[in-house]
């Protein structure tokens, strides 16, 4: 049974990963990002680039995907976003077309294979990241033998929650988030920068991207349409935790993570994902809003 | 009319330096009228080029290696190359184009099973021809079709005996993705099973292209189970070797034992998480005989890439474009169905051995091996069945060699019944 509950607790760590970033770009900024599966295809990238040509390691790697996705979304915050606030349905579509050539970039390892030139890494190939000795295999805690590189996952992801929660309610930089997540108008007029914080706060929601993405080398091959099916789990998790709401995109993580673990581990993984949609499609059928509505914009 | 002639002048002074230069040119221009076209379609792009670009790769290396020794019936051989774009839609339309507008005679084509139901009725219509070169679930008796990858005896006859037998092993957990190739070798694995006095204590799928392996592997785990028996397919592949390795679970104790693990997916997960885990192929890139190192050193150089990998279906592309070429010879002219006729029966020494077309099924005769992985990606070839074994494609259904389903007068339906 704990074995049940660890895997359940990974998997809703691992939807959370995800999900943390586009609580911020969705929830907090209503803006639809269908590029964010592609900014965590990036964070991986950036593990495997930086194995080849740094010979850094999975860990050092954190911050370094984390550095470079937050500078991929702050361009598109300011090249495309910036100019689309507000109406959701065409953040969609341009975020779409930018989740597209941010692949296209990858496959095409930035136009030099028309030149027959090639950069070790990139590519429509697969490529993968080799595991420190020290994550790999099992450990045992409490009796319960628990996989290394999960645990470690989970270890990331309280970390980057905790920090995430400490720069929105508790530091000055948060306050102006919500600040504008309320009413952007009134917090311009209170002497808010807008323009930044938005720039800012679109920047950070990446780089969770791009650590998930990290996270996610581990144990997945990298290539470059694996982002795609992250962004949906991401989406469902945010929606059915009410946008805008952290503590929803926690609560609702843990909850579909476990349900996924459980009902694969009595039945089997196909009924468990139908499971999971199942549930999600309930919350929002009876609480149209999520499980934690919060009135912005 | 100045123009013209001056043009004409300029036309056959290139021409004249063309055949200086290359005689590969000069064919390519001046006898385009005298050459045999041949369709070649496979996914350029999209998620299966990775795997579908090495096989459309083997099929024009080993084209222009017949072109190099003067063609077939004198003539070169064209290839029209097509992409599919791992789209089962985009298959059947360039599949048209290549039968309707190109004519060609034959189109050697189709990695998944899925693209290659998709382009069959084009073929069955019009009277074509399509070479499959990939291992695929068997269940499919079309007399417009020439199969030379394994069918599911050519993989599982020799495989399950020896895991019973010389692995000691006796409980198997059979896992596989959640789609028709998986579920019918399932179906084999378990006769192939009871037959040989072991047992299977689960038979469980994930959906194709999920790589979340967390409850699955923690299944296995506490199933009681000795052996595993995957047939989990594409990049789902990685993610399971990797979660195996992380709870815990080691080859040595608890081997997984694969139908669908070749050196591309070993080389995408990285060694180390398969070293001690055993496959089933006819072919492997290992193989010592220095008709395969050779063919290794050729597909190298073709492909311009000194580290490429050679598998099963690749090298299933490269031999049988040979077994055509002698049919399209015996059969004196290039049309599809004396090509089809004259292809029955046709022998070759491929790299991975003697190999020959079946008469009544047209699937291939292939010699079945067992390769336990090593560290540096490639597997050490630790069995070799003795000869070549017939294919039975209904060997889910009972088939045998005595008593075959699919005859040169099509499918038996009633003994599939029966």
């Amino acid at each position: 049974m704990a074995e049940i509950i660890f895997i359940g607790l990974s998997l809703s760590s691992i939807l959370l990963l995800v999900a943390l970033g586009l609580a911020i770009t969705y929830g907090a900024m209503g803006v639809i990002n269908m590029a964010h599966g592609e900014l965590v295809m990036a964070g991986a990238y950036v593990t495997v680039l930086s194995g080849i040509w740094l010979h850094l390691n999975i860990i050092a790697a954190i911050p370094l995907a984390f550095l470079v996705t937050a500078l991929i979304g702050y361009l598109i915050e300011r090249l495309v976003v910036r100019r689309l606030y507000g109406r959701l349905l065409d953040t969609l579509l341009a975020t779409w077309g930018v989740a597209i050539l941010i692949q296209q970039a990858v496959r095409l390892e930035f136009g030099l294979s028309f030149f027959g030139r090639h950069i070790a890494g990139l590519g429509v190939g697969l490529q993968n990241v080799t595991v420190p000795e020290a994550l790999t295999g099992a450990i045992t805690i409490g009796g319960v033998q628990v996989n290394a590189f999960r645990a470690f996952i989970i270890g990331v992801t309280v970390v980057l929650t905790f920090a995430t929660w400490l720069l929105m309610y508790r530091s000055s930089f948060g306050v102006q988030v919500r600040a504008i997540m309320r009413n952007p108008n009134m917090a311009a007029a209170c002497g808010i920068n807008v323009q930044r914080v938005n720039a800012l706060t679109f920047a950070y929601g990446s780089g969770l991207a791009g650590v998930a993405g990290v996270m996610m080398s581990g144990f997945k091959t990298v290539f470059p349409d694996m982002g795609t099916p992250m962004v949906v789990d991401g989406f469902l998790v945010v929606a059915a935790g009410g946008v805008g709401s952290l503590l929803g995109t926690i609560l609702s993580a843990g909850l579909l993570g476990q349900i996924n673990g459980i009902v694969a581990s009595v039945t089997n993984d196909i009924l468990a994902r139908a499971m999971v949609f199942a549930v999600v499609i309930l919350i929002i059928v009876l609480k149209p809003r999520g499980l934690f509505s919060y009135r912005g914009r | 009319m100045n123009t013209t002639r001056r043009s004409i002048l300029k036309a056959s002074a290139l021409s004249a330096a063309g055949t200086l230069a290359s005689p590969y040119f000069f064919h390519r221009t001046a006898q385009a009228a005298d050459v045999i076209k041949v369709g070649v379609l496979f996914s350029q792009t999209g998620g299966l080029s990775i795997i579908e670009k090495s096989l459309a790769d083997a099929t024009l290396m080993a084209i222009s290696e017949i072109n190099a020794t003067g063609g077939v019936l004198g003539k070169q051989i064209q290839p029209i190359v097509e992409d599919g774009a791992s789209d089962p839609k985009t298959f059947n339309e360039k599949a048209s184009k290549l039968v309707i507008q190109d004519k060609v005679p034959t189109v050697f084509a189709c990695y998944t099973s899925a693209s290659r139901k998709a382009v069959l009725p084009v073929f069955e219509r019009r009277a074509n021809l399509l070479f499959y070169p990939t291992y695929y679930e068997g269940f499919e008796c079309s007399k417009n079709v020439v199969y030379t990858g394994a069918v599911p005896n050519q993989q599982l006859s020799n495989f399950i005996p020896w895991i019973i037998k010389t692995l000691g092993k006796k409980k198997f957990f059979i896992v596989g993705s959640n789609y028709i190739y998986p579920r019918e070798m399932a179906k084999v694995c378990k006769v192939l099973i009871e037959q040989n006095g072991g047992q299977w204590v689960a038979d469980e799928y994930l959906e194709l292209g999920d790589s979340e392996w967390g409850s699955m592997v923690n299944k296995i785990k506490s199933s009681g189970c000795d052996v595993v028996l995957s047939n989990v397919v594409g990049d789902s592949v990685v993610a399971f070797y990797r979660e195996f390795k992380n709870q815990g679970l080691s080859h040595a104790k608890l081997p997984i034992c694969a139908t669908v693990t070749s050196e591309i997916e070993i080389a995408a997960m990285g060694p180390e998480y398969a070293v001690g885990s055993f496959t089933s192929f006819p072919y492997f890139m290992a193989i010592d005989t220095d008709a395969n190192k050779q063919f290794v050193e050729r597909y190298r150089a073709f492909v311009k890439n000194p580290k490429a990998v050679t598998h099963h279906a690749l090298e299933s592309s490269y031999f049988q474009v040979f077994l055509w070429k002698q049919a399209v010879a015996k059969a004196g002219e290039a049309m599809p169905i004396p090509i089809r006729n004259a292809v029955m029966g046709q022998e070759f020494n491929a790299p991975n051995g003697h190999v020959k077309i079946e008469p009544a099924n047209l699937h291939t005769w292939l010699t079945p091996r067992i390769a336990e992985w090593q560290a540096d990606g490639q597997g050490k070839i630790i069995d070799t069945y003795p000869a070549p074994i017939m294919p039975l494609p209904y060997v889910a259904y009972g088939e045998t060699e005595k008593n075959l389903f699919c005859t040169g007068k099509g499918l038996d339906t009633a003994k599939l019944k029966g």
